[in-house]
């Protein structure tokens, strides 16, 4: 299981704005490590996110996204105290979901 | 008619230095891309893992770091960073956050200091020690640098740093000094904190650990020192070693009042 995300919902108006911050390698498969071999890719290929168990979003992600991404959406309808859930799952089959709530 | 191009031509000439004039400076550019990038530091990934890493039975004396003392009592990690390095009866020595995180990791969970320091940065568990470093750092966001430099060891080590800083040496005859002790000196585009005095000193040594964006690297002060001296061409201090602490207690003690804001993003 990969490092904790950070993810902070904030309520604006009808909507909440969700910012999520993920920790992962996100290794392209394209570098050399010293010894001149391939670093095997690694890196998150599917992203999605859930508003009080209710699919809202779905992402397939490759090797473009840069290490320790940033993701940030709007959620309609959304209010305070609502669960916003986000969940990756990497190219290894790792997955990690963590849960905020709207504040 | 002559006397006109004249004019014109100088006119010219006015329009094209203002428009360079117009421009943003480099250090107001660097200051508006880490604004637009504070709002996802992934520093915050590191404080994040440091605190479980905190509270993690860990070590062959399967116990958490919640006891270690770093100056504030034990387990007292609000505020411990800003009053950073400062004397330890216990050890007998000044120490700074990470070679205190050392003590602790040694005593309370039986790691082997030695082994520790002597590990490449960035490997097993160094890579622990900065996610560490950054969680206790994190503690003392807003707060000013007060540190305590009222022990004849600290002013002792105050003056070692003042004099390592000071001191030329390597293949290129630099010190800290060549680039850092006076205002508006720049290395290429960036400006260049003068480290003897504030604002300088409290903007640089209050802005690491930080999260370089160029390397996606977490950096605590021990590996920011460790390149300096690479750019000096002078051979690696060990890690927590006298060397690095009295020089990290020197920018401290210069930058009193100076507002921490650790862990924090580079470019």
């Amino acid at each position: 299981m990969g490092d904790p995300m950070r993810i902070r919902a904030q309520a604006a108006g009808s909507n909440a704005t969700v910012r999520v911050l993920m920790a992962h390698e996100m290794e392209t498969g394209q570098r050399k490590d010293a010894a001149g071999k391939t670093i095997p890719a690694w890196h998150i290929t599917d992203v999605s996110a859930t508003h009080n168990g209710k699919p809202v979003l779905s992402a397939e992600w490759g090797p473009a996204v840069a290490k320790n991404p940033f993701l940030q959406f709007t959620v309609k309808g959304a209010k305070a105290g609502d669960k916003i859930a986000v969940s990756w799952k990497d190219n290894k089959g790792d997955t990690r979901t963590d849960e905020a709530t709207v504040t | 008619m002559t006397q006109h191009r004249v004019l014109l031509a100088a006119l010219l000439t006015a329009c094209a230095t203002g428009t360079v004039w117009a421009q943003k400076s480099t250090a107001e550019g660097i200051a508006e891309y880490r604004a637009m990038l504070a709002d996802g530091n992934p520093s915050d990934l590191f404080e994040a893992k440091g605190e479980g890493l905190w509270q993690q039975k860990r070590g062959p004396k399967n116990a958490s770091l919640e006891q270690c003392d770093l100056g504030k009592g034990p387990g007292v990690v609000k505020g411990a960073f800003v009053e950073l390095p400062r004397y330890f009866a216990d050890t007998q020595r000044v120490q700074d956050m990470e070679s205190r995180l050392l003590t602790c990791m040694e005593t309370l969970q039986g790691f082997n200091a030695a082994e520790i320091a002597r590990t490449p940065f960035g490997r097993a568990e160094q890579v622990n020690m900065t996610a560490l470093a950054a969680y206790v750092s994190a503690g003392s966001r807003g707060m000013k640098f007060n540190l305590p430099n009222n022990t004849v060891q600290e002013k002792t080590m105050y003056e070692v740093g003042k004099r390592i800083f000071f001191a030329r040496s390597g293949t290129h005859d630099f010190s800290c000094a060549s680039c850092h002790a006076e205002d508006n000196k720049r290395i290429r585009l960036q400006d260049l904190p003068n480290l003897t005095k504030n604002p300088g000193a409290g903007n640089g040594f209050g802005a690491w650990p930080a999260y370089r964006v160029s390397n996606g690297q977490m950096w605590g002060m021990q590996l920011r020192l460790n390149d300096c001296y690479r750019q000096q061409r002078f051979p690696y201090p060990l890690f927590g070693s006298d060397a690095t602490i009295a020089l990290g207690l020197y920018l401290g003690v210069n930058g009193k009042g100076g507002e921490s804001i650790a862990p924090a993003i580079k470019r």
